[in-house]
């Protein structure tokens, strides 16, 4: 067993871990963050995506012993002070969702290309979210609603 | 049978009776039953106790309404208290759904076959209206008026022409209990009056979602709780013959626990649950394969000779030499998974000889009966908690995991979670069954359907009614018990898929073969005037006469489910080069009687294209008999951002008629109208889903 620190949105963690733990199972259950979801375990659905160091990643494909000292953010660190993110909003307002089950992973992983372009095209929406699954079918809605915060994103909120 | 489901119900409404707070409760019983037979002993017909609806409008004001459904995402849980505040007269917002709790809410089978909207909401209205006479009633007494003379609005009852002369709903319940079930049953609105219903409503629960708040079934963490890890074999169906536990003592406090074919290891780290699982070495005997994906269909060609005619008119032989083009075909459909993001998941405990669970199950009341069944328990001590699914599709019909999860927990004594894998969920998913239709159609020389023979193996009959007019037809419906290698079950619109695609394909082909346009040719033979209609609603809206550049392909597809006719419109690109499909628009026209959220009804619709073109052209399982080796995401493609289609769609017009169903018609139509929009891109004509690039290359040399 060995002990590593890292932050969890924003707030100091530190945890004794073999090193072989997926970083989705340390957020969702020995840190009790459950808004991050399992669909796969093998990196092809997306629905753990979270933040670490400003990149979207699958949780479930990263190891306890490789966030050392890293910054992660989870769709619960997303929103601050009760106040929702851009992201968010334009989710709620576009009706992106269905089931819901997706929602976190796509919210991150779309939080995850905005922190690489502020204005992407459709395509690149397209191109980044790929491989985030929704078996409910929301997709249009979901580039639809990406969209629309490269207009209100400078504006709304700090990233 | 019918005694237990009656002593079922008795127990929900004694319970929910029992449990009741201060406020107005609305009971509210279709047909005859009072209220005091509520209490007695012999219910009357089933049929009336299947779609009662409790509403409690609590001392605060705020409105509970109680359904044995539950919530997946084809949302309800905003439809649902649309129709309620419709009626009650009060803010959509102020409606709290208890949904899917077995010890609160009335009993209730399932939520499948779209049904929710079709039943559910002729009696939550019916219970509001009669919620709103109660309030006003009560309200005519505080005033000493008579009901005449007050009126309704947003929550608060006043005093016509005197408006200082008011009272709220909370103020109307504010420490009584009240039940109350009217014998004169008040008229519900007329679709002129509705400010709610028919408004397009965002989804309410959208907020949880996004913020990550909404707690599905493994979001549910109790104290003490560990986590199950079930040791599976290789092969479905397989016995166990021994267990070699002895690795088990490398890992510090796990527990195995075994019942039967059950073995599973527990602890209260999932990393070291999974990991000491691996360790344990089970002996299985397995089946053997009789068949794989390639073979299935001969085989259940050649196994099933037991049949049922469905629909039977004139004479086949009469029709057939009537008719100057005779085309027969046969179509094939692979096993698909529903594979919903959330997998199975179910969370337990035990609090003496009672448990109580959170499952992502379509079926609370089923589950109590699964896990009662199993656990020779009597089903009043098993409680099923209202909870979020992460899609259901059919798949979450049945509730092993539930059953696994409260034996693990009983023989471990603690709290347990169990999450499938996605290879367990693909393992033990009841598939969509693989299935043939053998279709022959024949046409005259004035382009008129002549004759239909149309034989089904295993995909049944739901929506099959043939609404095109054909003198000579005959539908038969071939299937037979034990012929799959693993669980088959309901899947989004039950077989209505694989036959609407060997019905619309069929006809396409008749059509071309008589050389007349697919739409010209659906129009001049269709029987029903709403499917008429909804078609042309489709063609107008789609531009069906328009130009199109060489490689793409438009493709019409008909067909009805669960009340709803749906007419449906796409158009692909296909690269003749590699074979590749690019879905590029897909309108969609339905006829779903009254939209009560066409914003939901249009999500709805959505999904389903968005899920069927996975069906048609991605979708289907691998195996070799009981070995699925199809295990994951990366073996088992689905609809992903790139290939969704723009989509349209569009409602016919009918406020005052009944709602028909919403959640699965519109994927029914897909692969059809994708496989007819292929063939008039390319010339292939597959006749397999999913329609693979190799399927469209072999067919075009
Ligand atoms: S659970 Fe990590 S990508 Fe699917
Ligand atoms: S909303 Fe259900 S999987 Fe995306």
């Amino acid at each position: 067993m060995k002990q590593i620190s890292f932050t969890l949105n924003g707030k100091p963690v530190s945890l004794k871990v073999k090193g072989e733990e997926s970083l989705l199972t340390i957020i969702r259950i020995y840190l009790e963050q459950t808004g991050t979801k399992y669909g796969c375990g093998i990196g092809e659905c997306g629905a753990c995506t979270v933040i670490m160091d400003n990149e979207a990643v699958r949780s479930c494909m990263i190891l306890a012993e490789d966030i050392e000292g890293k910054e992660i953010i989870s769709i619960e660190g997303l929103s601050s002070e009760g106040k929702l993110h851009v992201l968010q909003e334009v989710f709620i307002s576009h009706d992106a969702l269905q089931c819901g089950f997706c929602t976190s992973g796509m919210i991150m992983n779309a939080y995850g290309l905005l922190l690489q372009s502020l204005n992407p095209s459709r395509e690149e929406i397209i191109e980044a979210m790929e491989s985030n699954l929704c078996r409910c079918g929301a997709y249009n809605r979901i580039v639809d609603a990406i969209e629309t915060t490269s207009n209100e994103i400078p504006k709304k909120v700090k990233l | 049978m019918r005694t237990a489901i009656n002593k079922e119900e008795l127990y929900s409404r004694r319970r929910f009776l029992k449990n009741l707070g201060g406020g107005v409760v609305v009971v509210f019983c279709l047909g005859e039953m009072s209220f005091s037979s509520l209490f007695a002993q012999n219910h009357p017909s089933l049929k009336d106790l299947d779609f009662n609806a409790y509403l409690r409008v609590k001392e605060d004001g705020r409105v509970d309404c109680f359904t044995g459904k539950i919530e997946m995402g084809q949302g309800i849980v905003t439809s649902l208290p649309q129709v309620v505040a419709e009626e009650l007269e009060v803010s959509i917002y102020d409606i709290d759904m208890i949904m899917g709790d077995t010890e609160l809410c009335p009993y209730d089978r399932g939520t499948w076959g779209s049904l929710t909207t079709r039943f559910i909401d002729p009696v939550l209205r019916a219970a509001a209206a009669e919620a709103r006479e109660v309030l006003l009633d009560l309200a005519a007494e505080h005033f000493r008026l008579n009901k005449t003379d007050l009126q309704v609005k947003q929550g608060v009852i006043s005093v016509k022409n005197d408006s200082f002369k008011k009272i709220s709903y909370a103020e109307l319940t504010k420490g009584k209990k009240v039940v109350r079930s009217l014998a004169n049953k008040p008229e519900i609105k007329k679709a002129k009056d509705f400010k709610l219903i028919g408004k397009p409503i965002r989804s309410l629960d959208a907020e949880a979602k996004v913020t990550g708040r909404a707690k599905y079934s493994g979001d549910i963490l109790l104290p003490g709780m560990v986590h199950a890890t079930v040791v599976r074999p290789k092969v479905f169906g397989s016995k166990k013959i021994k267990v070699d536990a002895s690795k088990l003592s490398d890992f510090d406090g796990v527990q195995l626990v075994e019942k039967g074919n059950l073995v599973a290891v527990v602890h209260s780290d999932p990393e070291v649950s999974k990991q000491a699982a691996k360790s344990v070495q089970v002996t299985w005997d397995a089946p053997v394969a009789k068949t794989n994906q390639e073979s299935i269909f001969q085989y259940l060609e050649s196994t099933i000779n037991k049949n049922k005619i469905f629909e039977t008119e004139g004479d086949l032989e009469l029709g057939k030499q009537d008719s100057t083009i005779y085309k027969e075909a046969t179509y094939h459909d692979g096993y698909k998974a529903h594979a919903s993001i959330e997998t199975h998941v179910a969370t337990c405990y035990f609090e003496g000889d009672k448990v109580t669970i959170w499952a992502s199950t379509q079926s609370p009341f089923g589950t109590r009966s699964s896990v009662a069944r199993a656990l020779q328990m009597p089903a009043e001590k098993v409680h099923v908690k209202q909870i979020f699914l992460g899609g259901g599709f059919g798949g979450k019909s049945n509730s092993q995991q539930s059953v696994e999860a409260a034996t693990i927990s009983k023989l471990c004594g603690k709290p347990v979670q169990l999450v499938w894998s996605r290879k367990e969920e693909f393992m033990y998913d009841n598939f969509r069954t693989a299935a043939v239709v053998k279709v022959a159609g024949g046409v005259d020389s004035k382009g008129e359907l002549k004759v239909w023979d149309f034989d089904i193996y295993c995909a049944g009959t739901r929506g099959t009614e043939l609404f095109y007019t054909i003198p000579n037809k005959r539908i038969r419906f071939f299937n037979q018990g034990g012929v799959h290698s693993f669980g088959t079950g309901a899947w989004r619109a039950p077989g209505n898929n694989t036959t609407t695609f060997a019905r619309e394909s069929h006809i396409d082909v008749v059509a071309h073969a008589a050389g007349i346009n697919p739409l010209t040719f659906r129009l001049n033979n269709l029987k029903s005037k709403e499917m008429i209609e909804t078609l042309k609603l489709a063609a107008k809206t789609f531009g069906f006469n328009k130009e199109k550049t060489s490689g793409y392909g438009y493709g019409i597809a008909l067909g009805q489910d669960a009340g709803t006719l749906v007419a449906m419109i796409a158009e692909v690109f296909v690269d003749k080069e590699t074979g590749e499909v690019q879905p590029i628009r897909v309108v969609c026209a339905q006829d779903m009687g009254q939209v009560v959220n066409p914003h939901g009804a249009t999500l709805q619709t959505e999904g389903g294209i968005t899920m069927g073109i996975g069906y048609a052209l991605y979708e289907e399982i691998e195996f070799d008999g009981g070995k699925i080796n199809t295990t994951n995401f990366n073996r088992y493609e689905i609809t992903r951002f790139s290939k969704t289609p723009k989509i349209e769609c569009v409602f016919i017009d009918k406020m005052d008629a009944k709602p028909q169903g919403g959640g699965e018609p519109a994927i029914i139509c897909v692969g059809a109208s994708i496989a007819n929009a292929v063939y008039d891109a390319c010339g292939a004509r597959v006749n397999r889903m999913p329609i693979t690039p190799e399927r469209i290359l072999a067919a075009i040399s």
